[in-house]
């Protein structure tokens, strides 16, 4: 039987990688060779997933050096000569194994204001948000994120600043900007638009070619720029 | 830095861009032409003297960076320093005012001599 040769990173930052032979299958996914590990081989390992079908973000690893969601990358499209090199995602403190630790990440979201605001209540009338128009389509472009990190790991900016907010909580916002029923907007906009926020971005777009769910935080962050830009002329973040 | 400041000169950074890339483009077909129909030094330096449209082409270049660089290299050092504030705001409006003043003389050495 064909086999993969599969290193895992075991322990913590001053961890090591650990090699592990598993059987090749069809249609074997990342996720499936971590299990296997786990099941068969060493029950210590620890790793996170829960929905195995692209919806949750939480099996988010480092597959040969690049950040993917596991349960929908095949082994086929990952594999060099039978090889793979697992390793928790960048850019985050790892707990232990292939799990890091996510309160930053999602922290940045709560610092980019990315929570709605509305000021109706139950006893008001369904808000009418016509689909075509500009804002919506933004916010639709933006809103089927899952939160997988995979974004976040992969930015530069993100190493080299560590207190920039990074693409998805950017991302976030951007949908909410361009959400009609939301009325906490120039508070959104003051906090994204310091030099830890969307002006950190380079715009490399590392984000939007690795986003499992094909979204451009890339495109988000510039439209942020020329909002708040926009908002500040008009006085409106003072 | 307050957040409407850095949205502002995020925008300035980005209309000097604008200016800079017709600039280059102008620049560029100048040279070109002097090169091409072979004037000599004393040749353009009497096209440039005393010529306003020339003077303010250049003007206007070099204000454009002066806006432009500070505001790109501040970027660069915040994040590979982590040197921010009003210290780096300081030393960033000198090196405007640096930028200013070599590209004044340079374009006064052409247009006055
Ligand atoms: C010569 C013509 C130039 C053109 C056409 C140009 C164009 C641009 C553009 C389009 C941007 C992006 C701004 C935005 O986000 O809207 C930019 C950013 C920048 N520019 Fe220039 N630039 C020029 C010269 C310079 C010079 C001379 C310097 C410095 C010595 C410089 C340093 C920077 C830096 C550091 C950034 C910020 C990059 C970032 O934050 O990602 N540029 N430039
Ligand atoms: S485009 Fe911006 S957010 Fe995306 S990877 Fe580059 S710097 Fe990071
Ligand atoms: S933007 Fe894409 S890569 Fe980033 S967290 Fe959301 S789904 Fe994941
Ligand atoms: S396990 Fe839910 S997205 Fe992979």
């Amino acid at each position: 039987m064909q086999t993969l040769a599969v290193r895992i990173w075991r322990g913590g930052a001053d961890g090591d990688f650990q090699r592990y032979d598993v059987p090749r299958r069809d249609s074997q996914t990342v996720l499936d060779v971590v299990t296997h590990v786990q099941r068969v081989i060493d029950p210590t390992l620890s790793y996170r997933f829960s929905c195995r079908v692209g919806m949750c973000g939480s099996c988010a690893m480092t597959v040969n050096g690049v950040a993917r969601w596991t349960c929908r990358t095949h082994v086929s499209k990952v594999a060099v000569n039978d090889t793979l090199e697992l390793a928790p995602l960048s850019n985050l403190p790892i707990v232990k194994d292939l799990t890091t630790d996510m309160t930053v990440f999602f922290d940045k979201w709560a610092s980019a204001r990315g929570q709605f605001k509305g000021d109706k209540t139950r006893a008001d009338d369904f808000a009418n948000v016509v689909p075509e128009t500009p804002a919506r389509k933004a916010a639709d472009a933006a809103i089927e994120c899952i939160g997988c990190g995979v974004c976040y790991a992969s930015c530069d900016t993100v190493s080299w600043r560590p207190d920039y907010l990074g693409p998805a909580a950017l991302n976030r916002a951007w949908s909410l900007v361009n959400d009609v029923r939301d009325t906490a907007q120039n508070e959104r906009l003051r906090a994204i638009a310091d030099d830890a926020g969307c002006h950190a971005c380079h715009t490399h777009t590392s984000c939007a070619e690795r986003c499992p769910k094909s979204l451009s935080p890339t495109a988000g962050i510039s439209g942020l720029k020329k909002l708040s830009a926009r908002a500040a002329i008009r006085g409106e973040l003072d | 830095m307050k957040p409407s400041t850095q949205a502002k000169l995020w925008y300035a950074q980005r209309i000097s861009a604008m200016v800079l890339a017709l600039c280059v483009l102008v620049h560029l077909v100048t040279i070109l032409y002097a090169i091409k129909s072979g004037l000599s030094a004393s040749a353009i330096l009497s096209r440039t003297q005393g010529n306003a449209a020339f003077a303010a082409f250049y003007g206007l270049f070099v204000v454009a960076v002066a806006i432009h660089a500070p505001i790109g290299l501040a970027r660069v050092v915040e994040e590979w320093l982590g040197w921010r504030g009003r210290s780096l705001g300081i030393v960033m409006l000198a090196l405007a005012a640096l930028l200013t003043a070599m590209g004044a003389r340079a374009v006064w050495g052409l247009y006055g001599g």
